[in-house]
Order: C-alpha cells, then structure tokens, then sequence
C-alpha cells in the first residue's frame, strides 16, 4: 500500500476530469498516496478562474453523453474540483503542475487553484512516482 | 446472557450519505471514523450501488467490524463498529 498511484492529467474535458478524481479519491481513502501531474488542457482546467466553468466533454461523449453527465450532476454529484479537494482533506494527495505546460500556456503558479501544491519537471514526477503505476488520463 | 452479547450495539452515529456518488460514502464514512473512538458505532445511509460493495470491503481491510447491510427503501444500511 505504500507505492504511490501516479496519475498524469493531459485531458482537460469534465468527464476525464472527473474519472481522475474519482480514482483519486478511491485511492486516498483507502490510504494509497497518490501523485497528480497536470499536463496541457487539464493544466488550463485547473486556472483559478476556469475552474469552476463547464470544460466540456470527451468526443465520445456525443449528446446522449452529455445527458447522462448532466443528469448525474443535476442529481447531486460534486463537481471534480470538489472531489479532488475531499481527497486532499482524506488522504495523501500531492498536485504537481507540469512546468513545460505553464510554459506554454504562460501562466505561473499564482494563476492556479490553490488545489495545486507546486510546480515540478517530468524527472521530478517520476522519482515521486517510485515503483507505483503511472496512469495517462 | 448470550442474548445480551448479541443484541444489535447502540449506533452512536448516523452518516447519511444518501444521494452522494461513488467514492463519497465511503469518504464520509472515514471521515466519521477518525473523528470516533473504538467502539463507537456508525450507520451509514447510502443510494450508491458501488459503495454496497466497497464500503463493507474497506471496513475488512481497515480492521473495522461490519455489524449489518441492510437494502431498504432505495438505499442501504450499512452498520459499522470502530474496531482499532
């Protein structure tokens, strides 16, 4: 149980979002530290002033999917922020910005979430990562 | 005095989490958990189909001691006596 779960986030549609979250949580609570690298568009989900706004979801979805997640949100299902944020409260969960993407997106840190612990290189993640999975969402 | 050993533990506390999604029952269970001593016991109300099944496998894992599952009216019952 000690191995951490690493999950790196490149998507930054609501649906992937959420699924990460989940699994995150999931993972928290039954006491498995977890990493979370942020890459690209779910860098740009996690933008202080984005992150509360509708980022969409996977093509796939279509509009039958797009009714299945809204059903599921007007339901009561908390948002993926706020799963993430319940995960931290529970467990060992470290969020890492991928430096390269602030980069491109040109922002700092100061332009994130506070969900965002800091901001580290690819070699860092992965000596975080130890001998635990890496998971691509 | 079998009978008294038996007999159902008094809850000390009710979780309801009837209406949260998979995995927060389960989060609010923990929560709960932590914040009792050994012995308490916690009910847990839950419209979750997935936390049916995990709640009752992370109270094994965790050492806790899982009294009653009950299926009610579209939701479950879950009874959990804090064990460590």
């Amino acid at each position: 149980m000690d191995e951490p779960l690493n999950l790196v986030l490149f998507s930054g549609t609501d649906d992937k979002l959420q699924a990460a979250a989940v699994l995150t949580a999931g993972a928290s609570a039954i006491g498995k530290p977890v990493n979370v690298f942020l890459q690209y568009w779910a860098l740009d989900a996690f933008r202080r002033d984005r992150i509360g706004r509708d980022h969409g979801l996977a093509p796939e979805a279509g509009t039958e999917g797009r009714a299945h997640v809204d059903d599921l949100r007007h339901a009561g299902q908390v948002s993926w922020a706020e799963t993430l944020r319940q995960a931290k409260d529970l467990g060992e969960v470290d969020i890492q910005a991928c430096s390269l993407s602030m980069d491109l997106l040109d922002i700092d840190q100061a332009d994130l979430d506070p969900l965002v612990d800091g901001v580290e290189g690819v070699t860092a993640f992965y000596l975080n990562a130890g001998q635990g999975q890496v998971v691509f969402i | 005095m079998t009978a008294v050993l038996e007999a159902k533990p008094a809850i000390t506390r009710t979780v309801d989490a009837r209406g949260s999604y998979c995995p927060g029952p389960l989060m609010e269970l923990i929560r709960a958990i932590r914040e009792s001593v050994v012995g308490d016991v916690i009910t847990v109300l839950s419209s979750d189909k997935g936390s049916r099944i995990d709640i009752p496998k992370w109270i094994e894992k965790a050492g806790h001691r899982l009294v009653s599952l009950e299926t009610l009216d579209g939701y479950d019952q879950i009874v959990v006596e804090k064990a460590r």
